[in-house]
């Protein structure tokens, strides 16, 4: 866990900003498993764009911004890069957006031997119509899933699936401080 | 047709009685009688020499000359390695495959030839060279490529394409080869006259406890890359208490650019042979085996018959030389096809019938190596050098070479230079010199070592070959001023990567990141940031490898990163803000495009 960019000084309280990917939200809910001490963190941060408060846009720079989940669909693409664009540190956090996870399982088959599985062929589809869903809201899938560090500059990765409240409140309290986050090894260790 | 294959099956599992250590011959013999070892074969072999399909096969699928479907009656094996690849590998694989009318890696549909390829077949000095199942062919240029199909189709047996034949031993009845010695220059402890049966007299006059103290005194050292004081190695085999003890003498030669073992066991097998019955003396074992790469297959008849030779001569065999209580035999394993099993621990996995897989050291094999039995296992080279030192003293040889590594080594040259071959030269000789007296064509860089070491740039041709200096098992491939040393540093992993046993994930999967981290340098797409990474990487890698080959790995890329650092800086630039230019959603989302019918909006 290296740190190429440091958290830098804001104005006003430091601004946090968290998306799930293509991921499960069970490493937001970890998020949440901080329990009580999210109060003392929201004492001293501000959360920005972020499922926990319904923010769905940017709208102004933010110091964290913790990414759940690989890269599934060309929205995810954009909204990564758009984090990476608005905010001064990226976190990687669970196995899906270190390595794509679950979803990466279908990264040996082909897209559309996929897409048929999923809607055509898997014993219990009920799809008279034959087609494979296409509406234009319904962003492009990507030919795999790609985690998040092949396609932005991630600087620090959090393991786990999900990774362990304690970690994440680690990490986040590290990095506010401005020192490099010493995750404990019981909180690494999964076996 | 199963009845006939259990019957062979038998035959050959009786031949090595039914003992599922010898499980490389018995496997090796399968595929000899038919064309490869199918699942049938395996479940018939596991039954017969009491072990279970899945040994058999974790045997059959580790090595690259043994393959579970049937293979064409001749395969093609050209050898891709750089030495190959700067002598026209690509037109002449071309010209093959065209004349076959396959791609590399098909076998023709009348089920007759294979193509395929292969790391360096210690030919580097003669290449572009392939192997026509056991026969060698070298120097081939498109042309020679295309007539050699067109008369292997022909009559599809390879000992037919031999139709001059090289020097030396090469006109051997039992070699009968085209292959060239090229020695170049023939130095006093390999290439001077040798009498077999001399060395052993002189050898068998003393105690075997003074046998090891000449060996010490000679100060001589491994001449298989690693250096180890070969004196030491015997003596703390002679040491380890057990009821037997062995002899391995590693022909495995894989080191890319590497085949003056060849060229010994060519000439100099007699000499090569003393030094192991020399050695078997010295430790106390009755055994010796040759663990002989499958690449020198060719070799192995007449090898055989210098054995056989010795035997008779009371070389070999119980009460040599009319000693009372020295009894000594040497047999030869084949390889088949792995670089990794040239690590003396793989190299005792693969003779005792498994995986070539390297084994955790301590303990080292002098105190438990082959059947748990103290072991030593000496390069081909160690074992000549040895009987030259019982023949002339150690005094004689110390005043040899240079201060602090004594004797001659033997060099491997090839690449860019007009007399690529092997010369015997005292350690000390300078890089510059090699240079000269190889004749080297505008020298950018020397790879001494092979890939196992760094590339070395022209601020270094001063650097002396020695143990204190520049280590070197015996490769010196010479790259003129226009070669890519980028590209030649990815290929080098490349072939890593094809040879890692597996077993540690930093060495199968770091290498493989290292190779991404420097494939997307040499295409352009780097960042300053990455050349730090690549040096982390190859650091891991190497710190956290069970063996020398993950220990080694990261060499080309770390030596290219130091001495010819400017080649990589040039490449990379800073890339704001972070986005990465190694991810193109365009062609992350052809497929869906193509799918739906319609364009990304994002693009
Ligand atoms: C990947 C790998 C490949 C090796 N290949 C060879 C080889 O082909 N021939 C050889 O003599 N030593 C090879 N070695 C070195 C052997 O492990 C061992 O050190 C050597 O055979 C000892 O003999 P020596 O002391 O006479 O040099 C290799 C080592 C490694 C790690
Ligand atoms: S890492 Fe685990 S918990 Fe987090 S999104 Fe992936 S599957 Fe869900
Ligand atoms: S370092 Fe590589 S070749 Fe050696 S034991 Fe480990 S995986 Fe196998
Ligand atoms: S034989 Fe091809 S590089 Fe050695």
């Amino acid at each position: 866990m290296t740190s190429s960019q440091e958290a830098t000084n804001h104005p006003e309280k430091p601004r946090i900003a968290t998306v799930s990917l293509a991921g499960c939200f069970g490493c937001h809910m970890s998020i949440l498993d901080i329990d009580e001490r999210i109060l003392a963190l929201a004492e001293i941060v501000d959360f920005a764009r972020s499922p926990i408060n319904d923010y769905k846009t940017f709208d102004g720079r933010c110091t964290v911004g913790i990414i759940e989940g690989g890269c599934c669909n060309e929205e995810n693409v954009h909204v990564l890069e758009d984090f990476r664009k608005n905010c001064d540190v990226l976190v990687s956090l669970g196995d899906c957006a270190i390595n794509g996870g679950i979803p990466a399982m279908r990264n040996n088959i082909p897209l559309r031997e996929c897409l048929e599985e999923a809607y055509l062929k898997s014993p219990g589809v009920y799809n008279p119509s034959g087609t494979i869903p296409n509406d234009e809201e319904l962003p492009l899938l990507l030919n795999r899933v790609y985690p998040c560090n092949e396609v932005v500059k991630i600087d620090h990765f959090i393991p786990g699936c999900p990774p362990p409240a304690d970690a994440i409140f680690e990490v986040l309290s590290a990095l506010l401080a401005g020192r490099t986050p010493a995750i404990a090894y019981g909180d690494l260790k999964y076996d | 047709m199963k009845q006939a294959l259990a019957t062979v099956v038998q035959e050959i599992c009786k031949k090595y009685d039914f003992d599922k250590q010898r499980m490389m011959d018995i496997v090796l013999g399968v595929q000899g009688r038919f064309g490869c070892i199918s699942v049938e074969a395996m479940d018939l072999i596991a039954e017969m020499v009491g072990s279970h399909r899945v040994e058999v096969e974790s045997v059959v699928t580790f090595y690259s000359f043994l393959s579970l479907k049937p293979q064409g009656k001749v395969v093609i094996r050209l050898c891709d390695d750089i030495v190959d690849w700067m002598k026209g590998y690509d037109a002449v694989a071309d010209a093959m495959s065209k004349a076959l009318g396959i791609t590399m890696g098909e076998t023709t549909s009348d089920g007759a030839i294979t193509l395929t390829k292969t790391p360096c077949i210690g030919m580097s000095d003669q290449a572009p060279a392939a192997l026509v199942n056991d026969v060698v062919v070298t120097n081939l240029s498109p042309e020679r490529a295309q007539d050699l199909i067109h008369n292997l189709r022909r009559h599809l047996d390879p000992q037919q394409l031999v139709t001059t034949v090289g020097d030396g031993n090469h006109s051997h009845p039992l070699i009968r080869s085209m292959v060239r010695n090229n020695i170049r220059r023939r130095g006093p402890v390999h290439f001077a006259d040798f009498e077999a049966g001399q060395a052993l007299k002189a050898t068998l006059a003393m105690d075997p406890e003074a046998v090891i103290a000449t060996i010490r005194a000679s100060r001589l050292r491994g001449r298989g890359g690693a250096g180890f004081a070969t004196g030491l190695k015997w003596e703390l085999c002679r040491n380890t208490p057990s009821d037997r003890r062995y002899v391995l003498c590693n022909a495995d030669e894989g080191e890319p650019g590497t085949f003056k073992d060849r060229v010994l066991l060519t000439e100099c097998a007699a000499q090569v042979f003393e030094g192991m019955t020399i050695a078997g003396y010295a430790i106390g074992a009755d055994t010796g085996i040759v663990y002989l790469r499958g690449e020198y297959a060719y070799l192995r008849p007449y090898l055989e018959q210098v054995l056989e030779e010795r035997r008779a001569n009371g070389l070999l065999g119980r009460q040599i030389q009319g000693h009372p209580s020295f009894h000594f035999d040497i047999r030869i394993q084949m390889g088949a096809g792995a670089y990794v099993c040239g690590e003396e621990t793989a190299l005792i996995s693969s003779c005792e019938g498994h995986r070539g897989d390297p084994k955790n050291r301590p303990p080292f094999p002098p105190q438990c190596g082959y059947l748990d039995r103290p072991t030593i296992v000496n390069n081909v080279e160690s074992f000549s050098a040895a009987a030259r030192i019982m023949l002339k003293g150690a005094p004689w040889f110390e005043a040899i070479g240079s201060e602090r590594t004594t004797g001659t080594k033997l060099l491997s040259v090839s690449g860019d230079c007009r007399k690529p071959g092997v010369y015997e030269v005292p350690f000390g000789i300078s890089a510059r010199e090699v240079l000269e007296l190889a004749e080297a064509d505008n020298p950018g860089a020397v790879l001494i070592g092979g890939p196992c070491r760094q590339m070395l740039g022209p601020d270094r041709f001063s650097g002396r070959i020695c143990y204190d200096d520049l280590a070197t098992g015996g490769a010196f491939i010479i790259f003129n001023r226009a070669r890519n040393k980028l590209a030649i540093a990815e290929r080098y992993l490349d072939f890593f990567i094809d040879e890692s046993c597996g077993h540690c994930t930093p060495c199968r999967v770091g290498l493989q990141l290292l190779k991404n981290l420097v494939h997307k340098v040499v295409t352009g797409a780097g960042e300053p940031s990455d050349l730090a990474e690549m040096r982390r990487l190859s650091n891991i890698i190497i710190q956290t490898s069970r063996c020398g080959l993950g220990q080694a790995a990261p060499n080309p890329v770390l030596g290219a990163l130091e001495n010819f650092s400017a080649l990589y800086t040039d490449l990379v630039s800073e890339r704001s803000p972070g986005l990465l230019s190694t991810f193109d959603l365009s062609r992350a989302v052809v497929d869906a495009e193509l799918r739906v019918g319609r364009q990304s909006k994002y693009v």
